[in-house]
């Protein structure tokens, strides 16, 4: 049997000191995921089947998630520069209970790798391109991040998983009050909501280690880019609701250089039988 | 066999202008649900509901079928129920449809979509079933008059299309759908005095019932609901924003949104290093979608100094003081960003006059009339019939980046007829340059590059049939964050341009992705690619095997031709199945929509068609009195099967070389529609005088092939020598050309359903199923066919139809055999 907690959870990455889920972790904590796997999966024969909707089903729905989306992972290093995902963000995306994040009529669906809607023309994003936006802000626990678009609060939560300070801005004011709300009910002390303008970031707690901007924008806001550290990056994804076209990131260098990157999610050659 | 009942001979007259209202309100319907749908869903998915809910003309046969002998005795009743039934359904079969939660984003990922899809089109299709019930009957009913009733039926329709166009410059699109909902009772009056039913009481309630029906129609649920995904739904999402005026016409529905708290700031790839901001701007949304703003400015003051800081901005770089012609000037910001530049002359040409007035009049002390600055010239026109008159010779020709970045990434467009980037439209743009002049054309940046480099082709194609020897030297393309902007310029740039060029770019951090001389390590600083797509593109473009590159890029580049308009269009079948494999990680988002939609539809109309299409013979069988019931018949079968199809294709194509002659805006494109289908309807009234011959379809078949290969050679260079002749002329000209085609066009499916009526009037429900259900396909097909291959060969395909009838044309047996009449056929 193939060992795919190696794929999750690349021994190589440095984990993060953050909260990790007792039901998922890292080589280095005893218990790889496939074993863990197996375990359920003896268990579900064992006892009678697991409720929908109950927390023990909801844990198991995000542990094949984050299965799935290491699976994906593997296959985009040419356009990502990654082989898998930093193991410290596959931890957070185990952690983070993103069916407490969306709709109840689409709550059967929380941990399936789509986008979902959450009202208000809102969406939550794919679970695979949450884990890639988030590895591509490179972070560290002592960072903090200022994210643009708080939707559902999910990246939010997986944001506060790997640091120490998030603060989110949402322009929508009933979804940034339930956003707010949530988090404050799921026990995420370090993110700040804030319901308003998010152009000009967040003056008072600039500058980021880590900007990322889930609002539709037509152009890198400049006042962004300035609260950025050198050597911060920003993320902000480009493309339509439901499907993301590409992502780009924005980097300051330590001289305060600043050069974007433009990355497609999936590996893709536009010609064929070429280059 | 079915009853074989003598056409009616009892003096009883068909109601043909009751049959004119119906298929004037049925058409009319067509199009204003094209408009309703563009507004509150998205256009390609619009184009997809109609051509699925049309099948319920293929419906129709099985009615016809079912009803029988209740035809003869029950005709009027029936005739007035449906028209009824069409004026209950029309408006409110639309507003039960926005009721149900079909989202297209999410087709992908839901699988309760697809279902919702399906209601929709049951829902749209009961309207379309009442209209072609009432027309059906009446074929049946009359069948000694069918070319009257035909006649009457494209008349109408003809009438419908025109109708629809004025009462959109009147009426609010919701209000239109009541007044289609009135049309439908009044019809049913119609047909019941028509009918000299006794009691005058029915019939004058029922116009009664037309003019109070309307007025109920009202409340919220009786409002345009928009996706909540569209552009104006999000922008009135924000905390303070309020609509500000809306302005309805048939080039669409303009929104006009203010957001005080949290301004727009909408600047298409602002530069990261851009000092300046967006001015306080007013959102101006086309169809709830494709956002412009109007930018606040007083008419005097310096102009919004952040335009300088887009891609766009690039041309005045190089030119000195030019006059400027913009295409699609919109919201003004193109004609600010030329007054910035000192242009000394700028010519605006914007098609949507409500858009000007918006800026001009109602919103003027905001705007600061952009439009009405010393050497700004407004004009109301369509770009390609712009440059195609006149002599002005431009410094420099803008064309604007004027559709909405969420549906060009969507690949909402795909589908849509565009001449505004085809290759004899640059040829038409080179040739409008002063000395040195610059055509510059800003578009959305897509990753993997599609767009751009689809029209850095054409640019290239373009020059090289202008006799530019070496193209590479006459182009240069840059990107940013959100755009890229291609310049072609007449003549070779200099080195001094060149230098200029990489400067603005280098101030901007846009990237250079091509210019005459440019090295590849040049061409991936700021916006870093994994490999430089874009300058590797125009490279492999401009090299001798330039060809080999466009057949291997895994997009459709081919340059857009007029023949085949397709510009928005990337789309080959490999990508499909290469990104479905790929959607767990988002790879539905490198795909446009329109074509894999478009082959959806077909694959669904076929299925149903399938289905349909032997509904009304088994029907019959049904209600036959022991006899069996009418028989399939092959002959009859190709011939309605064919000429559903070849009168759709030689329509849209025709009509498409004609919208592209008259190159005017939407009401032109009616009145060559409303004159195809009038000029159809009085060969229609002509047929029942060659109805007597062996197989009088030859005629009329011979006379479409004939006119339409001509018209192929004839129509491009007729059109070139007219092109600066005033609209009145062009539309005039237009008129009598279409008039022998149409004509001919009109007669065949008269003269075979006037056979069927006098030999195997069984057949008739089965022949109007056939038509139902060809047309629907046909004029999918037809898309398809020119996306692929042009509308020349759509054209051929057609007049090989045509023939294909001819000689399936359901010649009377009678004399040859003793076989029964419906076998006959």
């Amino acid at each position: 049997m193939r060992d795919l907690s190696a794929a999750v959870f690349p021994s190589s990455c440095p984990v993060a000191g953050v909260p990790v889920s007792r039901l998922v972790g890292g080589r280095r904590r005893g218990l790889g995921l496939w074993p863990m796997l197996t375990l359920l999966g003896v268990l579900s024969f064992a006892w009678p089947p697991m409720a929908a909707g109950t927390e023990e089903y909801q844990a198991k729905a995000r542990l094949s998630m984050v299965e799935k989306i290491a699976s994906l992972a593997t296959v985009t290093q040419r356009e990502t520069g990654r082989k898998a995902f930093g193991s410290a963000v596959m931890e957070a995306m185990a952690e983070v209970p993103r069916h407490r994040f969306v709709p109840e009529e689409v709550r059967a669906m929380a941990y399936r790798n789509r986008p979902l809607p959450i009202g208000h023309g809102q969406t939550i994003s794919q679970p695979y391109i949450v884990a890639l936006m988030t590895d591509l802000l490179a972070l560290t626990p002592q960072a903090k991040v200022l994210e643009v678009g708080t939707g559902s609060g999910y990246q939010a939560a997986v944001l506060a998983q790997l640091v120490s300070q998030v603060l989110t801005i949402e322009i929508v004011e009933p979804l940034g009050r339930l956003a707010e709300e949530r988090l404050k009910r799921l026990g995420y002390g370090n993110i700040k909501v804030r319901v308003g303008d998010g152009y000009y970031g967040w003056k008072e707690n600039a500058p980021f280690d880590a900007i990322i901007v889930t609002a539709v924008a037509s152009h890198v806001p400049p006042p962004l880019v300035r609260q950025l550290k050198p050597g911060g990056r920003m993320v902000i994804p480009v493309g339509e609701r439901f499907l993301v076209q590409y992502l780009t990131v924005v980097e300051k260098s330590m001289d305060g250089r600043v050069i974007s990157r433009q990355i497609l999610p999936v590996r893709f050659v536009p010609l064929t039988g070429g280059h | 066999m079915a009853p074989l009942d003598p056409p009616a001979t009892d003096g009883a007259r068909p109601p043909l202008l009751a049959v004119a209202l119906v298929s004037a309100s049925a058409l009319g319907y067509e199009v204003l649900l094209l408009r309703l749908f563009s507004i509150i869903q998205w256009h390609n998915f619009t184009y997809m509901i109609i051509s699925l809910a049309l099948l319920g003309y293929g419906v129709s046969g099985t009615f016809l079928a079912l009803a029988g002998d209740w035809i003869e005795r029950r005709f009027t009743a029936l005739f007035a129920v449906n028209a009824v039934l069409f004026g209950l359904t029309a408006p409110s079969c639309f507003f039960l449809a926005q009721r149900v939660p079909f989202n297209l984003l999410e087709l992908l990922w839901n699988p309760k979509q697809p279902f919702y899809l399906a209601l929709l089109y049951l829902l749209l299709a009961v309207p379309f079933l009442c209209a072609a019930n009432c027309i059906g009957l009446t074929f049946c009913r009359f069948r000694g008059r069918i070319g009257r009733i035909y006649g009457s039926d494209l008349f109408g329709a003809g009438a419908g299309a025109l109708g629809m166009v004025a009462l959109l410059f009147v009426l609010m699109p919701v209000d239109a759908l009541k007044a289609l909902g009135a049309a439908g009772f009044a019809a049913a009056a119609l047909s019941l005095v028509a009918g000299g039913v006794r009691h005058r009481w029915i019939g004058l309630s029922l116009f009664l019932a037309a003019l109070v029906f309307p007025l109920l129609l009202s409340g919220p649920w009786a409002e345009l609901r928009l996706s909540p995904y569209k552009g104006l739904s999000q922008a009135l999402q924000v905390f303070g924003t309020r609509i500000e005026a809306v302005r309805s016409g048939p080039l669409g529905l303009l929104t006009v949104v203010e957001s005080p708290r949290i301004p727009f700031r909408h600047a298409p790839g602002l530069s990261i290093r851009s000092p300046f901001e967006p001015p306080e701007q007013l959102g101006v949304f086309t169809d709830g979608g494709a956002l412009s703003v109007i930018n606040r400015h007083d008419g005097r003051g310096p102009v919004p100094e952040y335009l300088d800081y887009l891609t766009s901005a690039l041309p005045y770089h190089l030119l000195q003081k030019p006059s400027v012609l913009v295409l699609g000037s919109g919201g003004g910001s193109d004609v600010l960003l030329a007054v910035f530049h000192q242009a000394r002359r700028i010519d605006a040409v914007e098609v949507n006059a409500q858009m000007v007035d918006l800026l001009e009049k109602d919103f003027a002390p905001f705007s600061g009339r952009p439009y009405n600055r010393r050497k700004v010239r407004v004009h109301i026109a369509e770009a390609r019939g712009f440059t195609a008159t006149g002599d002005q010779q431009y410094d420099l020709i803008q064309i604007a980046l004027v559709d909405a970045f969420g549906a060009a990434s969507a690949g909402l467009h795909a589908l849509n007829e565009n001449y505004l980037y085809t290759l004899e439209a640059m040829e038409g743009f080179l040739a409008r340059l002063a000395p040195g002049g610059l055509v510059a054309i800003t578009r959305w940046l897509k990753l993997p590059p599609r767009d751009s480099l689809k029209l850095f082709a054409t640019a290239a194609q373009a020059l090289a049939r202008s006799r530019v020897a070496r193209p590479g030297r006459s182009l240069a393309l840059i990107r940013g964050f959100k755009t890229t902007t291609l310049l072609v310029k007449n003549d070779a740039f200099s080195h001094s341009e060149i230098t200029s060029i990489r400067r603005f770019c280098e101030e901007r951090s846009f990237d250079v992705a091509y210019v005459p001389g440019i090295a590849p390590s040049e061409a991936n600083r700021y916006n870093l690619l994994e490999l430089p797509y874009f300058h590797d593109g125009a490279a492999a473009l401009l090299g001798p095997a330039g060809a080999d590159f466009i057949k291997r890029y895994k997009y459709d580049i081919r340059p857009a031709t007029d023949d085949r308009p397709y510009f928005f269009n990337y789309f080959k079948w490999p990508l499909f199945g290469e990104l479905y494999s790929l959607r767990g990680r988002g790879g539905f988002g490198l795909l446009e929509w329109g074509y894999p939609v478009l082959a959806l539809t077909l694959l669904q109309a076929f299925i149903i068609a399938l289905a349909l299409i032997p509904l009304p013979l088994w029907a019959g069988r049904r209600i036959g009195k022991g006899d069996g019931g009418p028989r399939p018949n092959k002959r009859v079968f190709l011939y309605f099967l064919c000429l559903g199809f070849a009168f759709l294709f030689i329509e849209i194509a025709f009509i498409q070389k004609f919208i592209l002659f008259l190159a005017s805006p939407v009401y032109a494109a009616a009145v060559v529609l409303c004159g195809f289908l009038v000029f159809a309807g009085l060969g229609s009234l002509f047929s029942d005088r060659l109805g007597v011959r062996a197989n009088p379809s030859v005629y009329p078949v011979a006379g479409i092939a004939f006119v339409a290969v001509v018209y192929l050679f004839l129509l491009p260079p007729l059109f070139q020598g007219l092109a600066t002749q005033p609209l009145a002329a062009k539309l005039t000209v237009s008129l009598l050309l279409i008039a022998p085609l149409a004509f001919c066009m009109g007669l065949p499916f008269p003269l075979g359903l006037g056979r069927l009526g006098r030999e195997g009037a069984g057949l008739i429900p089965w022949a109007w199923a056939i038509n139902g259900c060809a047309s629907v396909l046909g004029a999918v097909l037809a898309s398809l066919l020119a996306i692929e291959f042009g509308f020349t060969v759509v054209i051929l395909v057609a007049v090989g139809l045509y023939g294909i009838a001819a000689a399936s044309f359901p010649v009377s047996t009678a004399a040859a055999n003793s076989g029964t009449p419906a076998d006959g056929v």
